[in-house]
């Protein structure tokens, strides 16, 4: 049963309060403390936070790639207006690969060694559609020169270690296209990569959104990279999203006391010689032991005691600038 | 100069006394604590090693006091609760003292191709190049023979006695262990901390003395561990065929050899130096094993 | 009382002289290959002809892709690596000869990795590790660990809290500031960091320059700084040197190769930094392919096979490093005499 947003058509990914919680070992960990997001068809969502805020944990949850023992997860996820957490093993199986599929980090790891990319392609085309292995290669064939590696026959008989970085991560977005999803979801693809060789990943990515109307779901750490590819962002700290809004918002108004901290401490050329850059006091909270206000109060500049009681709701600032902060009217124009 | 001044300005009263964490090792034992089968195998070993040790006075009966007339009777006997052996002598008191040779032939080779297999392997490790395949080859040679034949020829050409059978056995397992102080030393060379030391200008020695020892002796022990049930199971092969502990010495093995002949008329009896031998090799391997888990998890 | 303990070191050359001077690094790694196995080269040639200095109280950084021999250069001159040609002197004196004994540049050159989790022992407490260097050059262990200890207090560890500790036990951005205490134990006067702020969250990452900021005024160093980002390099270099396949290809001042490039490969490389304005994303990948393989380096220019201006000469003559003012660049459009202008386009 979807729900249509404001624009007219349902959301093609749906997160409303998501929790999720790892235990085992003692103590449990409150990874994530109530997400809330859209992505509709075609759109590109950059999801930004550092180690501990989440953001991979966010992905991950979405396809459900946590061993169900010691995970726990809360809350609504509605790909295509289907309960993604009430599904079979059977229907997930159906969900990856022909509806959602990822793209990790390091392809070294994400692909199997000991068979060429050429058959992994294949398998998984085989696995959800019925049509026999000439076609399927010949599917594989038209992946690699969409995504434009060079000299594509001789590549797909390639194992993944003879290929270069740049191929391989290449290769792992042909393999997640190969059923044609709709949602595409990244997980810090290009950190790993050279600049020069970022930028071409980047801009594929740019071109496949607009030529399969894909939807993709950025993460990284790096606000650069997400600038050149999304259309709106999230900020996540802490577990929880604390802005969001279109990616021009987010760098020229950004309005949480976070978003701005991180945005000043970056290092770029337009500083003066010797200018120390502005740094976040503190360190990230201990997802085992969450104040019960707001996450960032500790390291804020701008925190009262209210923010310490209660967690900030998410409120709208505009039409598509949203923000976690009771402080957010002191935090216009923080950005010259 | 600039590192006086800064240092002069912190020259105060030494602050409160620094928090230490637990080392490596107390993590370790922690770990092991909870792992119910490992201290099961370790409590047993214990008792053994106990009784082993103590074996001369607690022994219900003497052990070498043999009577033809009480040959071979099964086990819940008066006067022989488990049984008596081809010469009539009591089993239990023989088991117990028994154990004395069998722990001790089991666990010195060990212990001393620990000793030995290390400095080859660490040596051969950190020096790389030449030394290495100097060493390491020769080792393969050992290496290549099965270790059951390896150990018979050896003391074969030694001579019978357990002092050749030590010698023998510990010669089988210092190539073993070698070749894993070479490859967990190898490890440990290529890591920033050993390339950090020696850019500081350590000398070789020392970087092993310091670094590379306190991070390769761990896995290379766990190792030796797994090896103590083998050593103890060849050692009772080679008793069994007369090149070890010679009779009328008590050792598991040599007593699976003279109660052969007893298997068909009082098999449970004949068997119980074998359970014996089963019962602490399996604990050395639970032991290691639980060792090898509590030492492999990376907090 | 503890600065005392180490004798400080000298300035043997005076401000002028170059503290370290590289001439004609080579490095190759040979490639164990079977007879019956043909492959294209037969070492991978990591360093080929490197030139540089670094100045007294300066911060060069080095920049380059994956394959460009910065990480090796920087093992080079640690002496981690022997090389196969070429010479390092330090402060005017010839590292290795009888004036400057190896083990005496230790003690003036250090170096910070990139793997702040792999570069320390961990088996050893966080003081010992910081303690050991200078134990091994004769300071009595006690006063090593109060050194240690006053060290990770200047680098914003407390020692009560720290000291005692276990690597494990620490975040990636502590571990790096233990690293750089490490670094700083033996008081050296030239400090490499080889990608010391790369493995780093960006807010942390700004703390940690910010202490390298004022580490290198506090105990007046010289850094060699080694990044693949270009951002930080910029904010943090006096001189910035680009290298590729095992070359320099251009060095001089910052503003002057940031703002006024001269090699193409540099244009390209600044050109891929993201944009950072989502009105004017970039359009076109200023670079195709991969970077290549240092085992077979293309003949003449190395870059000739990417470059958007290499002409048939590129392909025939080797550029040679030439300098115009504080600026030197390696590319034959800088060669007048190379006959560049004369020949013709590469299509």
């Amino acid at each position: 049963m979807t729900h249509p947003d404001p624009a007219g058509a349902p959301p093609l990914l749906r997160l409303r309060d998501v929790r999720v919680a790892f235990g085992g070992g003692g103590k449990t960990v409150q990874a994530l403390s109530g997400v809330d997001l859209d992505v509709r068809r075609g759109e590109a969502v950059a999801l930004i936070g550092e180690s501990g805020s989440g953001k991979s944990v966010t992905l991950r949850t979405l396809m459900r790639l946590h061993p169900p023992r010691h995970t726990r997860v809360e809350g609504e996820i509605r790909i295509e207006g289907q309960d993604v957490l009430a599904m079979s093993a059977r229907q997930l199986a159906a969900l990856r690969g022909p509806v959602v599929s990822m793209v990790f980090q390091e392809p070294l790891l994400a692909l199997d060694p000991v068979y060429p990319i050429g058959n992994q392609i294949v398998e998984m085309i085989r696995r959800h559609e019925a049509i026999d292995a000439k076609a399927a290669r010949a599917r594989a064939l038209s992946l690699f020169e969409r995504v434009r590696i060079p000299s594509p026959q001789r590549r797909l008989e390639a194992y993944p270690h003879e290929l270069s970085g740049g191929m391989r991560q290449r290769a792992m977005i042909a393999l997640a296209l190969a059923c044609q999803p709709r949602l595409l979801l990244a997980d810090e693809p290009t950190t790993a990569l050279d600049a020069t060789v970022q930028i071409q990943i980047l801009l594929l990515l740019r071109e496949l959104q607009r030529e399969l109307q894909l939807a993709i779901v950025f993460v990284t750490h790096d606000i650069g990279a997400a600038a050149e590819i999304a259309d709106r962002v999230a900020v996540m700290y802490g577990g929880r999203i604390v802005e969001q809004g279109s990616m021009a918002q987010l760098l020229q108004a950004p309005r949480h006391p976070y978003t701005i901290a991180l945005l000043k401490s970056r290092a770029h050329g337009a500083l003066r010689k010797g200018e120390r850059l502005d740094t976040i006091a503190g360190s990230p909270p201990d997802l085992a032991a969450l104040p019960p206000g707001c996450a960032f109060a500790d390291r804020c500049t701008l925190a009262l005691p209210a923010c310490r009681e209660r967690v900030p709701g998410l409120e709208s600032l505009s039409a598509d600038h949203a923000v976690r902060c009771l402080r957010a009217d002191q935090t216009i124009g923080a950005i010259p | 100069m600039a590192y006086s001044r800064a240092s002069a300005a912190v020259h105060a009263p030494q602050p409160a006394a620094v928090e230490r964490s637990p080392g490596y090792w107390s993590n370790v034992w922690r770990r092991l604590r909870r792992d119910p089968a490992a201290m099961a195998a370790g409590s047993l070993i214990l008792l053994l090693i106990l009784m082993a040790v103590l074996a001369p006075w607690i022994t219900p009966a003497d052990p070498f006091h043999a009577s033809m007339l009480r040959r071979l009777r099964p086990i819940g006997t008066p006067g022989y609760p488990l049984g008596s052996d081809e010469l009539g002598r009591d089993l239990l008191s023989r088991l117990m003292l028994g154990a004395r040779l069998s722990l001790f032939m089991g666990i010195t080779p060990v212990i001393a191709a620990f000793v030995l297999g290390s400095a080859l392997g660490v040596i051969a490790g950190y020096a790389g190049g030449m030394a290495n395949t100097v060493i390491m080859r020769t080792v393969d040679v050992f290496y290549a023979f099965p270790s059951v034949l390896l150990a018979i020829a050896l003391s074969g050409t030694l001579g019978a006695g357990i002092f050749n059978a030590l010698v023998s056995l510990t010669i089988v397992f210092v190539p073993q262990i070698a070749r894993v102080a070479e490859s967990v030393t190898t490890q440990v060379r290529r890591s920033d901390y050993v390339d950090a030391a020696r850019a500081s200008g350590a000398r070789s020695w020392t970087i092993v003395r310091v670094h590379v020892l306190s991070n390769v002796l761990g896995p290379i022990f766990v190792y030796a561990t797994s090896l103590i049930s083998v050593s103890m199971i060849l050692a009772s092969g080679l008793s069994f065929l007369g090149l070890g502990v010679r009779p009328p010495e008590p050792e598991w093995g040599l007593m699976l050899n003279t109660l052969r002949t007893a298997i068909y008329t009082q098999p449970w009896v004949a068997a119980l130096p074998g359970v014996m031998i089963f019962v602490t090799s399996i604990s050395f391997n639970l032991l290691s094993d639980g060792l090898r888990s509590a030492m492999e998890v990376k907090e | 009382m503890s600065a005392t303990v180490l004798p400080a070191h000298a300035d043997v050359g005076g401000p002028a002289q170059p503290l370290l001077s590289v001439r004609g690094l080579v490095k190759h790694f040979p490639l164990k290959q079977a007879p019956w196995q043909r492959r294209e080269g037969t070492a991978v040639r990591a360093v080929d002809g490197v030139d540089f200095e670094v100045l007294k109280g300066e911060t060069l950084g080095v920049v380059g892709e994956s394959g460009c021999g910065k990480s090796t250069t920087a093992r080079l001159v640690m002496q981690l690596l022997a090389q196969d040609r070429g010479e390092l002197v330090f402060d005017g004196l010839t590292v290795g000869s009888h004036r400057l004994s190896l083990r005496e540049f230790r003690r003036q050159a250090q170096m910070v990795f990139q793997d702040s989790y792999s570069s320390l022992n961990p088996r050893m407490t966080i003081e010992d590790s910081v303690a050991f260097a200078p134990t091994v050059h004769g300071v009595p262990r006690a006063q090593a660990v109060t050194a240690a200890r006053e060290l990770l207090e200047r680098v914003g560890l407390q020692p009560q809290r720290f000291a005692g500790r276990y690597p494990h036990e620490l975040s990636g951005g502590q571990r790096q500031r233990v690293n750089i205490a490490r670094a700083l134990a033996l008081r050296p006067r030239l400090v490499i960091l080889d990608e010391a702020v790369s493995a780093l969250d960006k807010s942390v990452e700004a703390q940690v320059l910010n202490l390298l900021l004022d580490l290198k005024a506090a105990f007046g160093l010289t850094y060699l700084f080694i990044s693949h980002d270009l951002n930080v390099v910029q904010y943090i270099s006096d001189r910035v040197m680009v290298m590729y396949l095992g070359e320099v290809v251009e060095l001089g001042p910052v503003q002057a190769v940031f703002h006024r490039p001269m090699h193409p490969y540099t244009q390209a490389l600044l050109r891929s930094m993201p944009s950072m304005d989502p009105a004017q994303r970039t359009e076109a990948a200023p670079l195709a392919g991969d970077p290549p393989n240092p085992i077979d380096p293309p003949p003449g220019c190395r870059f000739h096979t990417r470059c958007a201006h290499a002409r048939a000469i590129c392909r025939q003559q080797a550029p040679e490093l030439r300098r115009h003012g504080p600026h030197a660049v390696r590319c034959l459009i800088h060669q007048p005499e190379s006959g560049y202008a004369a020949s013709e386009a590469l299509t």
